[in-house]
């Protein structure tokens, strides 16, 4: 049930404001349709004003449309930070950190991709190592995973795994500054080591998937992007830190625990909620912790599309250029940066937290590609395994939410019931008779990941941009699917 | 098993409560209740074991370090362990959980595997005594 304090403030925008709850320092925002709003479970609600609450909070906090309840923040949630009064909360980054999306072009079409759908999907299940246990063909030394963790798709770069290209096409160039590896633990290190070029498991997967001409929103910016012809076939990959960015997360949330009511004064709402002064002691630390995971996760993703260009290369006989396969773009949805915004007719510097929540940067802004420069940054939103993706770019509109958007399509089935409801390896078969095939590393988890869990990622993509915050551009049907 | 998994905590995770007439075997009904989301306890075969020891102030951040203590053997040394043994006791101030559990690497060939955790949350997280029973009820982020 909707809270009774909520007021619409057009179509796509709800506020709660600051009286609905005592410690509120700013309103709380929704973005969503009447109906995505009235799906939200009611957490969302208390999630979304609690982190209202918190210390050097700017503007409002805010809620996507895709937003579901989480752990601290709700999935979808955004939150930007006085970076001199401001905190730093594990609880608006998640436990994945840099979790994010891939997208890669090919000058395939699926006329020529069919055919060898089958044999492409299961060399890409053997190439790149999906669910529990699932070892990376790269193990590396402590120090080295240390190394990669402060140069990120630099360091892969440096040893053959990336192409100049890939970086220029990464959120930050595939590397944050400000990573300090000793501020990692040993146990974040030992659990990152055999994870490189790793898929996980959950909601993470590899696609191959089509752009059908009717799912085309924007020809000429589609054309920017890449997608330039029809049934044209692309990659897109979801995945993140693995347990590396996973312990550095559960490490400072213990750490901000210790010291958030007794040393700073803030009180603990949600344990989940632990946060610490941007600019003491623990929120530096966690900081450049954070920031090794993001430059982690980068790599992760970089070796997954060097194996996924190799396979292709293997299939075809062809080299991945000659193949079309540019990366689009490689988008984070769990991290806190500082950027500039403009706060009230003032430029402001911030820690912007985003937890299930891509950053849409508009066009002409400092920040992404020369070749985006006009169309706007590419924006990639993961739909369920059944229902397709979308491409969009952020928009001058999207200001008003600190450029930034959806990240997915949001749960809206817990995962035992989706198991109970349906059966992985009947799943797999239907999917099949529809033109997707699939392989996993767990039928049960398969089934967990079932279409009818999740909520429209139509309603999702055309509510943000009924707000102003991104722009479709395209919509891509999976055909081919690997499922962590 | 002294554990269930609950329907309305998490639609995007997984949640549980585990009970035991002692904490002992709330403890181990929790490590089991983890477990069985990643892999079907009953597959594992006990090649491989592992003592785990620690302690803290607090019980609650005690049974948090344990679980978590399985995801970490799981990712660093890529082992999935049964628990065999667990003791808790209080002593000088601190909780202390001394343990052995036993297992072997995953093996998609004969483990039926289900769903990696990533980690133990503090959401909804609780320990109690009720009555004669201890009770604790987590979420894992999946």
């Amino acid at each position: 049930m909707l809270p009774k304090q909520i007021r619409k403030v057009n179509d796509t925008l709800w506020e709660i404001p600051r009286s609905y709850k005592p410690g509120m320092l700013v309103p709380a925002r929704f973005y969503a349709s009447r109906a995505l709003l009235e799906g939200m479970d009611e957490a969302v609600f208390d999630q979304t004003t609690n982190v209202a609450t918190l210390p050097g909070i700017v503007g409002h906090s805010f809620c996507m449309p895709d937003g579901h309840s989480g752990y601290g923040f709700p999935i979808g949630g955004l939150a930007a930070f006085d970076t001199r009064e401001g905190v730093i909360s594990p609880g608006g980054i998640g436990f994945d950190i840099n979790c994010g999306m891939r997208l890669v072009a090919t000058s395939l079409s699926f006329e020529e991709v069919q055919p060898r759908l089958t044999e492409l999907v299961d060399r890409l299940f053997s190439a790149i190592p999906a669910g529990v246990g699932g070892k990376g063909l790269l193990k590396l030394k402590p120090s080295e995973l240390r190394t990669l963790s402060e140069q990120g798709m630099r360091w892969c770069l440096k040893r053959g795994y990336a192409l100049p290209e890939d970086l220029e096409r990464t959120e930050e160039n595939g590397c944050v500054p400000g990573a300090d590896a000793s501020k990692v633990s040993e146990r974040a290190v030992e659990r990152g080591q055999q994870q490189i070029g790793t898929l996980g498991s959950g909601n993470h997967y590899l696609e191959i998937q089509v752009a059908r001409e009717e799912n085309i929103f924007d020809r000429d910016l589609a054309a920017a992007l890449g997608i330039r012809f029809p049934n044209q076939v692309l990659l897109m990959f979801h995945c993140g830190s693995r347990g590396f960015g996973h312990q550095i997360a559960s490490d400072y949330l213990k750490s901000f625990l210790q010291v958030m009511q007794s040393r700073y004064g803030i009180p603990v709402r949600d344990r989940e909620l632990a946060c610490a002064p941007f600019q003491s002691p623990e929120g530096q630390d966690y900081f450049k912790a954070m920031n090794c995971a993001i430059n982690m996760s980068f790599a992760n993703r970089q070796v997954i599309l060097h194996r996924i260009r190799e396979v292709f290369s293997e299939v075809f006989g062809r080299d991945p250029m000659d193949l079309g396969m540019h990366q689009v773009y490689d988008v984070t949805h769990n991290t806190a940066k500082i950027e500039r915004h403009r706060v009230e007719g003032a430029w402001r510097e911030l820690l912007v937290h985003r937890k299930g929540a891509t950053r849409a940067f508009a066009p002409g802004m400092a920040g992404i590609p020369e070749i985006y420069r006009e169309s706007g940054q590419p924006v990639i939103i993961g739909g369920s395994m059944e229902t397709g993706s979308y491409l969009l770019t952020g928009v001058l509109s999207g200001e008003q939410a600190f450029f930034t958007t959806a990240h997915g399509s949001g749960r809206t089935m817990g995962r035992r019931q989706a198991k109970k409801q349906f059966r992985g390896q009947q799943l797999a078969e239907q999917m099949k008779e529809r033109g997707i095939y699939v392989r996993t590393a767990s039928y049960s988890g398969l089934a967990e990941e079932a279409g009818a869990a999740y909520k429209s990622i139509d309603e999702v993509a055309e509510a943000t941009e009924a707000a102003g915050l991104s722009r479709r551009v395209a919509r891509l049907l999976p055909v081919g699917n690997v499922k962590g | 098993m002294p554990f269930e998994y609950l329907e309305d905590l998490t639609a995007a995770d997984v949640a549980f409560r585990a009970e035991g007439g002692s904490l002992e075997e709330m403890f181990a009904a929790a490590w089991g209740a983890t477990l069985g989301v990643i892999v079907d306890p009953r597959d594992l075969r006990p090649r491989v074991r592992r003592r785990i020891r620690l302690q803290d102030p607090g019980l609650e951040q005690l049974l948090y370090g344990f679980l978590e203590e399985q995801l970490y053997l799981k990712d660093a040394q890529g082992l999935l362990l049964r628990l065999e043994t667990c003791r808790v006791d209080r002593r000088g101030g601190k909780w202390r959980v001394q343990a052995t559990a036993a297992g072997e690497p995953a093996d998609p060939g004969r483990h039926n595997l289900g769903t990696d955790v990533k980690a133990v949350t503090w959401h909804h997280f609780s320990l109690r005594r009720e009555g004669d029973r201890w009770q604790a009820t987590v979420i894992l982020d999946v």
